[in-house]
């Protein structure tokens, strides 16, 4: 049952010398063997050298080392993250054979801290997706209900860590990829600001809102992992230099006088009522232990879907142009080059991917940029403004993460309806703010996520509410009934 | 004269002779083994990222600078969409609508008149890699060591008339680039490339023709040869009735043509947008004037100066200055020497002709101006003839040992010994009665040839002043 | 607006994605549903709002000119789908 420890509890075990990296690492090897038939996970086990690493760390503890923050603790990254000299897909095809000769910055962190990677979880090729239906290999599974997808992109990193077959793992968010599918799985997840993880090694999508952030069971492992990855990278223009605190001074319960502003919007038809009342409920919890929530109004967030589905299919297009079949991946058979780049690229790409490549390149073209790409960037002007001005009087906003609960796979056929899954995250992405999705119970046996927005570089604020709803929710910490034949 | 009149815009790249590349820290060095100055950022690999190198944009603003520009306060990095096996991430980021400088000029001289010619804008972008064509078979290879060297665009405005226009331009150019250090501009290695763009238009017309740009110059006379082709090419498009299309034309510089490049045309729209991985650049006022108080004096300024302070001819002050590196090596032999026009005449004579013959700057050789000097020196106090000194110049050239050495190891020092010449003199006169007749015929010539074969039974040694004046004693 | 199939051949060309007349027919369909909704936007009024292009306040981040070890070209190459001569080999280029 070793798998089942959270991450702050795995530690205080491996300090008082309870349990061995080994054990644990060999704990969690057993449970993705156990489940992830069902669940569909990985992408990537790396069994072996997870369990060579673990072993090391032990010596290296036993040794009396010094041992990073994070030493011995078995965990997951998404599939878009760079590993050196370990298949990294982006669960594309046109990336199916790539070895990256390097790690990304976030890989390099976590090593550094100790962390033991376990392998590289499910995606939507390319992060373009709310589900992991768009993963060119599988789609991985919802461990609360197998019918139901987990959410996306980063799908499978939430459910790795509901399912237990890794204490933590790291996806990315680019419009709510990594608290749409915490929601989905009834995990905690986080987009830090903008700036405030190093992008470097990150494959991009659309670089201008993609974010590193964890996922955890709970809002203290948030924290900890947080305190691993934040950094400034100077191999990163647009990570931030600032200072990074120690997030898990933030977990005192203390909301007293913190101020919420509850949009509207966030509220409208559309959310499931189901949903609403969870969100509503969570926030009694939260003004009950002294803080101040007020209806208030973000009157440009209609406009935030719109002006995703310009600005990051535009900057995919570029971004993608790269996998033309010379250097690395997938490359078809043609006898001349123009043939090749057409062929291996409409090969290579999925259906999903395809059409942002040709949204995004019509949104930039001659004679539709200022149309299309221009007005977009202006929009989200206002978008952000939205936000500017309420952070001027509320500490943080409340809102639900997503519309609805986990719905079932291949049952979303209409792409609007797909893309409103995240409405209630992308404005956040837009503005750069850092929000974190935590659990407010279930509808039915399906979870429900809270999402709390911060103003820039202010994650501990908001950790500090998500903790305190966190203790004081009331809600029964389940885990879903995996490894019973099928759905609990 | 011409029907037509002559508009030409050129487009200059320039290679930066920084340590690293504009966005990660592989060196720019030329010429070594292909894919072996690479890294995930310059191959473009996934989720690599560019980080801005500081001197490449503080050497694109000294250029500028040097070009007269204004440098605005803000700037920024778009990506250029575009496939090429030779462009790793399929764009290449470069700078769309916000350079780094605008609105320069530099001032030519053609047919004794200065002209003034416009620069529209500098701007800062990466090189693309390089394609080798296999002589067998149907592909091609690539090597990106050259992927990310960073490179400005000098933009001229379309206010040059005549090949010699450009040429005078690109020349200028490529000097006023050399003093400020930012580039060796060498052509022929690339670091110094130019497209022209060329149209025609009736002579006396306000209204600029159609302009067809042309690639693939790579020397200063493949751009006066491909501009001429392609004017008279245009004039006879014209002259039959047709119609000038807007095109890129590829100079072939053995047949002499430019010939239009289809291949490259199909439907180009680059989709310039800002890139999201780099972040603007802030250019504060007191940043523009530090980098401009570590420009050093400029080929104009030098030459006026040559001219009025150091009483140098017009000509000559324009011929030195026109590199850096002679001008330096100029003044500082003018430093310890009195005589500047003699300075320059070694400069302008056997000094050029040397490193022409061996395609050579003067800094890449073993020359320095201590040699040049002392040599000056032996030749003024008489050590050793002006013919002695040209041999002497040839081993110092090769060797790098000074003139005093030289003069000592091969016993090159003057005869200057009245009765050593006589000796001579007599021997010459006695084995050429023709000449000594002629000359006593008045025949005032006949002189020189009886001083050159004193000369050369001397081996050159014998003081030519002293044996001119001993010959004409002896034949009185 | 609206985006017609020739505009989706053109924007194919650019994008280097080939495809057939039935997924043509399908592009062009499903662009179309995601540029009317993105219609929307034209409701506001952006005369007089700066973009955003980056939604952070940096500018001026530089990396020092200092030459840093290079990829071995072995592991520059090693993902290649073809090589020759520690180059990328590619069907011929026509200049």
């Amino acid at each position: 049952m070793l798998e089942k420890l959270t991450v702050s509890e795995a530690l205080d075990k491996l300090h008082k010398k309870e349990v061995s990296s080994r054990e644990l690492t060999e704990a969690a090897l057993a449970r993705i063997s156990a489940v992830d038939q069902e669940v569909k996970a990985f992408m990537t086990v790396i069994g072996d050298q997870a369990l060579a690493e673990a072993a090391t760390l032990d010596a290296r503890r036993l040794n009396g080392e010094t041992v990073g923050p994070l030493a011995g603790i078995p965990m997951a990254l998404k599939d878009n993250m760079c590993t050196k000299g370990i298949r990294t897909t982006c669960s594309s095809k046109i990336l199916h054979n790539f070895i990256p000769p390097y790690d990304a910055t976030v890989t390099t962190l976590l090593k550094n801290a100790g962390a033991v990677l376990l392998g590289k979880t499910n995606l939507d090729e390319f992060a373009m997706g709310s589900s992991t239906e768009n993963s060119a290999y599988f789609t991985t599974r919802n461990p609360w209900d197998t019918r139901c997808v987990p959410g996306g992109s980063s799908g499978g990193s939430a459910a790795a860590v509901i399912a237990d077959e890794a204490f933590f793992a790291l996806g990315s968010d680019t419009g709510g990829s990594i608290r749409q599918p915490a929601a989905f799985c009834g995990v905690v997840g986080m987009k830090p600001t903008y700036g405030r993880v190093s992008r470097y090694g990150l494959i991009a999508f659309a670089s201008s809102l993609d974010q590193i952030g964890p996922f955890t069971k709970d809002v203290r492992d948030c924290a900890l992992v947080l305190n691993s990855i934040a950094a400034h990278d100077p191999g990163d223009s647009t990570s931030a230099n600032v200072e990074t605190p120690d997030y898990t001074s933030f977990l005192n319960g203390n909301v007293k006088g913190m101020k919420i502003g509850v949009p509207r919007e966030y509220f409208a038809e559309g959310i499931e009522s189901e949903v609403k009342d969870a969100v509503r409920k969570a926030l009694d919890v939260l003004v009950s232990l002294g803080a101040e929530a007020e209806e208030i109004s973000l009157p440009h967030t209609d406009y935030g879907i719109p002006v995703y589905y310009l600005i990051a299919p535009a900057e995919a297009s570029s971004n993608l142009a790269r996998y033309d079949g010379v250097q690395y991946g997938f490359r078809a058979e043609a006898d001349n080059l123009l043939d090749m780049y057409k062929k291996t690229r409409s090969q290579g790409f999925g259906t999903e991917v395809k059409r942002r490549i040709m949204l995004g390149t019509y949104a930039l073209s001659s004679g539709y940029y200022d149309a299309y790409y221009l007005k977009a960037l202006k929009v989200r002007t206002l978008i952000k403004q939205d936000f500017d001005q309420a952070f001027e009087k509320y500490d943080v906003i409340l809102t639900p993460t997503a519309p609805t609960v986990a719905f079932q796979a291949g049952t979303v056929e209409n792409l609007l309806t797909m893309y409103l899954n995240d409405i209630c995250t992308i404005p956040a992405n837009l503005a750069g703010l850092p929000a974190v999705s935590i659990p407010c119970g279930f509808a039915g046996k399906l979870p429900v996520g809270l999402q709390l927005i911060g103003k820039p570089f202010d994650e501990g604020t908001i950790l500090r509410a998500a903790y305190a709803y966190e203790q004081n929710s009331g809600i029964e910490r389940k885990k879903p009934g995996l490894g019973k034949g099928g759905a609990a | 004269m011409s029907k037509y009149e002559t508009v030409i815009g050129l487009e200059v790249h320039v290679e930066l002779a920084t340590n690293t590349k504009i966005f990660c820290s592989c060196p720019t060095e030329f010429g070594k083994d292909p894919n072996t100055h690479v890294c995930p950022v310059c191959l473009g690999f996934p989720g690599s990222l560019p980080v801005l190198n500081k001197s490449a944009v503080e050497f694109a603003i000294r250029a500028a600078l040097a070009l007269n520009c204004e440098i605005p306060s803000f700037a920024k990095f778009d990506r250029k969409n575009y496939f090429y096996p030779d462009l790793p991430k399929a764009y290449q980021i470069s700078q769309f609508d916000l350079p780094m400088a605008v609105n320069g000029y530099l001032d030519i001289e053609v047919e004794g008149q200065t002209k003034r010619i416009g620069i529209t804008r500098v701007h800062l972008e990466e090189d693309a890699g390089k394609l080798i064509h296999a002589d067998f078979g149907d592909y091609s290879l690539t090597d990106y060591n050259r992927t990310g060297v960073p490179l400005i665009e000098i933009v001229s405005e379309p206010d040059m008339r005549s090949a010699d226009e450009a040429k005078a331009y690109l020349e200028k150019l490529k000097s006023i680039i050399q003093y400020t250090g930012v580039s060796d501009v060498k052509m022929e290695e690339g670091s110094l490339r130019c497209d022209a763009n060329v149209s025609i238009m009736p002579a006396g017309s306000t209204e600029f023709g159609t302009r067809s740009e042309i690639k693939n110059m790579n020397s200063f006379r493949a751009v006066h040869r491909g501009i001429e082709y392609e004017v008279e090419r245009q004039a006879g498009v014209l002259e039959s009735g047709g119609k000038v299309v807007q095109e890129t034309r590829r100079w072939d510089e053995n047949k002499g043509i430019t010939y239009s490049m289809r291949s490259k045309e199909e439907a180009h729209d680059y989709r310039y947008f800002p890139d999201p991985d780099l972040v603007p650049v802030i250019v504060d006022r007191d940043w523009v004037h530090e980098i401009k108080a570590g420009l050093p004096e400029m080929p104009d300024a030098r030459r006026q100066r040559y001219v009025t302070e150091m009483g140098l001819p017009e000509y000559d002050a324009a011929v030195i200055t026109a590199s850096k590196a002679m001008a330096d090596f100029f003044e500082a032999v003018a430093a310890d020497y009195h005589d500047v026009k003699a300075v320059s005449n070694w400069l302008m004579g056997d000094i050029s002709g040397f490193l022409n013959a061996e395609g050579k700057e003067i800094q890449d050789t073993k020359l320095t101006p201590a040699h040049l000097v002392e040599l000056l020196k032996l030749q003024n106090n008489g050590t050793i003839s002006g013919k002695i000194a040209k041999t002497v110049f040839e081993e110092m050239f090769t060797t790098g040992k000074l003139p005093g050495e030289i003069v000592k190891e091969k016993g090159l020092v003057q005869i200057s010994d009245e009765g050593a010449i006589a000796a001579i003199v007599d021997q010459v006169i006695a084995g050429n009665p023709q000449s000594v007749e002629d000359y006593r015929n008045g025949k005032e010539k006949a002189i020189g040839f009886l001083v050159g074969q004193v000369m050369k039974l001397s081996k050159g040694k014998a003081n030519p002043g002293l044996a001119n004046k001993l010959l004409k004693e002896k034949l009185q | 607006m609206k985006i017609t199939r020739e505009e989706v051949a053109h924007v194919a060309r650019l994008a280097r994605l080939e495809m057939d007349d039935s997924e043509m027919e399908a592009y062009t369909e499903q662009l179309n549903a995601i540029l009317q909704y993105a219609d929307k936007l034209n409701r506001l009024d952006t005369e007089k709002i700066q973009p955003t292009a980056h939604v952070l306040p940096l500018n001026n981040v530089f990396r020092e000119d200092r030459v840093r070890p290079c990829l071995p070209r072995e592991e520059a190459l090693a993902n290649a789908p073809d090589e020759e001569d520690g180059m990328f080999r590619v069907p011929r280029v026509i200049e």
